[in-house]
This record gives C-alpha cells, structure tokens and sequence, in this order.
C-alpha cells in the first residue's frame, strides 16, 4: 500500500490534462480578439448611446480591420471550443467537475467566499460557486456564438435568427453575452492573481 | 466609414527588422527572414503596429477569401430573404454612403442610359422608359449594413435575372459588376444575380426611386449586406473576372451574404 500510493498521488495531482490547459489558451486568445473586435465592430453603430469602447482598447482600427479579426479569430473560437466541449462530454469532465449544482450550496460557498472562507486547498474539486460560474460560461459561449452565426446569417440560417426573435435582437443578446464573459473575465483574472498556484495549473497541469 | 491610419512616428517597420536582422548570425538570419512573414515575429518587433496596421489586415485578408468561399457555398439560390408587412418599412428609411446626402448624384433621367457590356448577346444601352415597362416585381425586405443596423424598405423593379436573361447574359459567367454615377462600385457573383430577389430597382415603396436611394436605379440585393446593393447605377457589365469593389478593396469582406 505504502508501494502503490505515490503513484496514485501523481495522478490525482494533475488538475488541468494537457488537452484542458491547450483549448484553455488557444480559447483565451480567442476571445481576447473576439472582444476587441467586437468592440470596434460595436462603436460603428452603438445599441446604446452611453456605452462607446475607445479606440485605444478595440482591436481593429477601423471597422473593416476589426470585421477581418472577427470573422477570423471566429474560426479559432469554435473549432477549438468544439474540441473543448466534445472532450469535456467525452471525458466525463464536465460531469465530474461541473455537477452538481445545487442552489443551497452555490449560497453557501458565496458567503464563505465573501468572508474570506473558501478554501482553494484543493484545486481538483471546485466549489459550487465555481461549478455555477463555469457552467454558466459554458453555456454563454453556446449563447455567443449562435447569435453571432444568426447575424452574420440572416437568411441562410433564418431559423436560428427567429430563435433569437429576429435580427436586431440577435444584436442585443450578442452584446449581452459579451458583457456576461467580460464580467465572468474580470472575476476569474483577478482570482487566478489571488490564488497564483490556480495559474500555475493551468499553465503546468498541476 | 472613414478610414485613419497613425504610423508610428520615427519608425518604420521594415528598416528596423532589416537593422534587427543585420545583428544576427547568417544561419539564424536566413531563419528569421523565413519567419519573419509571421504575424508573431513582426509583432514582437514593432509591438501594437502591426496588430492594427495593414500587415497584419493583409493576412487576416486571405481568411477573408476564404470565408467568401465558405459564404458562397451556404450560400442558397432558394431560400428567400423573409418579407415583411407594410406596417413594418422603416420610416424615415436611412440614406447611407460615404458621403453626405446633398453630394448624392443627381441625375437625369430623360439623359441617363444603363450601359450593358461584357459577356452579353445584347449590349444596347436602356432608358429608364424602357426598363420601366419591363414585368414589375416588389418585395419588403431588411436592408442589413455592415454596420450593424438595419432597416426595412419597399422596393419594386425588374428581377435581376429575367433581365439577364432578356439581354442575353451568359449566365455561366462568374461575375456582374456594376458601375455607379459617383465612382461607387460592386462586383457580385452570379448564383447571387440569379437569386429570385435579386432586383433591378425603379421604385422605393412604389414611388419613383427618390434620389437618396440611388435614383434612377439601385440593385437591391437582400441576401447581401447593404454595400453590396449599388445605388445609381450606370453599367452592369457580365464577366469572369473579379473587377472587386468600393468598399471590398479597402478590406471589407467580398462576398457578404447573409
């Protein structure tokens, strides 16, 4: 028993598999170009006259710059995030890490979480205040991207843009989804600085 | 859509890798010339230049070819722009160009001819009378800009294709392009020209074309975005080769399907 345990440690010690870390930074990338140009893409004809992204923070130039990125780095973002969500159900990951979620415990760990309590010894278990934030990403960038492909086709693919009640408020929902990544960004940026060891995982697996 | 480049001042690009490239060893020379073609390696060089300058446009442009390609083949000749009650034409419906209304082109009508050219059985030019008693068709469709908004008009004319097919057009050409009054352009592809609402437009909202929307004539193009739909048009030439656009040489995407 003594013999076997340290080999069972080494494998229970990797956090990321290698797969998990590449679509993790591909994806990182990914979207970096995907906002940034959809920002510039945005100040062309803003949905609201309050929001305006400076030039100095868009991606682009002007707005056939920023269209070639995004229509590039599109590409990218979804062949990568199919990799990414066909591995995850695959797997088993998504399963494992993800679920449950239950409502009393996302609450509980929220609390804990804001008093300081949450304790991230472990960073192969996530807490459920974890699991509700990744699955709701997850489920963002399903959201991103069908209404991006709605308003890139109108009219070829005309039934997804009715899914979305139409053109204009395909628009609304993509912006939306957007601003729901760049929030859920903020949060998972500014704790992988509080909890370094978290992006060293990432990086190294472990 | 006006379009601003800021060099970066006291730099430029290209002597400052050859400058970088002199330090180093020949072998490694050769590698970093090979390399340099890379976006990576011009950017670790000139840092934000090249994310938003034209190198790095000139490389996301060969994505761009390519999802023409892809764009052309969801492209379908059946499925239909969705049409709209009156109830929902957008009014005042926008006039947009890159220049202002009152430098829009003011044409006469009694004077002004379509050219026809290219690979076409018969080149006489048209008048408006003429094109004005040909079969009418009308639809109420949304006008999508590049932009990102959009609006919904009325519009009534000639379909594209039973023109092409009056006027003998060789319908296995790849390209029409037209030319406009102000110097605008477009080249479309021909499965696009053939679209059943593909229109040679004479009217918005069973009106006259007023000026603003391309009088005497605009090809309403419903599955492209709006600078794929040419207003005062003043030949349609059928062709093979790709004679590219106003807006489409500046970078933005060719096909621009929807």
């Amino acid at each position: 028993m003594d013999l076997q345990e340290p080999a069972t440690r080494r494998t229970s010690d990797i956090i990321h598999p290698r797969w998990v870390r590449i679509t993790h930074w591909i994806n990182a990338v990914a979207i970096f170009i995907m906002i940034g140009s959809g920002w510039q893409i945005y100040d062309a004809s803003p949905l609201f006259t309050f929001i305006y992204f400076p030039r100095q923070i868009a991606l682009g130039e002007w707005l056939a710059g920023a269209l070639l990125w995004h229509f590039a780095a599109m590409w990218v973002l979804v062949i990568n995030g199919a990799i990414y969500v066909t591995l995850g159900l695959a797997t088993g990951r998504f399963r494992g890490k993800l679920l449950p979620i239950r409502p009393r415990a996302v609450r509980d760990d929220f609390v804990a979480a804001l008093r300081g309590r949450l304790s991230h010894d472990d960073l192969t278990v996530y807490n459920s205040v974890q699991r509700l934030l990744y699955a709701g990403v997850l489920l963002t960038g399903v959201i991103i991207v069908l209404s991006g492909l709605s308003m890139w086709k109108p009219i070829q693919f005309k039934y997804l843009t009715a899914l979305f009640g139409g053109y204009d408020i395909a628009r609304y929902v993509h912006f939306f989804a957007m601003t729901a990544i760049v929030a859920f960004l903020t949060i998972h940026v500014v704790l992988a600085v509080i909890v370094p060891k978290s992006l060293r995982a990432m990086i190294f697996g472990r | 859509m006006p379009r601003k480049r800021k060099p970066v001042s006291g730099v430029d690009a290209k002597l400052l890798i050859k400058d970088a490239v002199k330090l180093l060893p020949q072998a490694s020379r050769r590698l970093f010339l090979r390399g340099a073609a890379s976006l990576g390696s011009l950017a670790m060089l000139t840092g934000c230049d090249i994310i938003d300058g034209p190198t790095a446009e000139n490389a996301l442009r060969v994505v761009s070819r390519f999802n023409d390609r892809v764009q052309a083949l969801l492209f379908s000749e059946t499925t239909l722009a969705p049409e709209y009650p009156e109830s929902a034409i957008t009014r005042p419906f926008p006039f947009n160009g890159y220049y202002s209304v009152d430098e829009a082109p003011d044409i006469d009508g009694e004077t002004w001819r379509l050219e026809i050219g290219g690979l076409v059985d018969n080149k006489k030019p048209w008048t408006l009378a003429e094109l004005n008693g040909l079969p009418e068709v009308s639809q109420i469709t949304r006008h999508v800009c590049v932009e990102g908004w959009s609006a919904i008009g009325s519009w009534q004319g000639v379909r594209l294709s039973d023109f092409l097919k009056l006027i003998g057009a060789d319908l296995t050409a790849k390209y029409v392009w037209f030319q406009c009054a102000e110097g605008y352009s477009n080249t479309i592809d021909m499965p696009t020209a053939l679209h059943p609402q593909t229109q040679l437009t004479l009217k918005f909202d069973h009106q006259t074309l007023p000026t603003i929307y391309g009088f005497p004539i605009k090809i309403r193009i419903p599955t492209k975005l709006g600078f794929k739909n040419p207003k005062y048009v003043t030949a349609m030439w059928v062709q093979n080769n790709d004679a590219g656009g106003y807006w489409e040489n500046q970078g933005y995407n060719w096909f621009s399907g929807l």
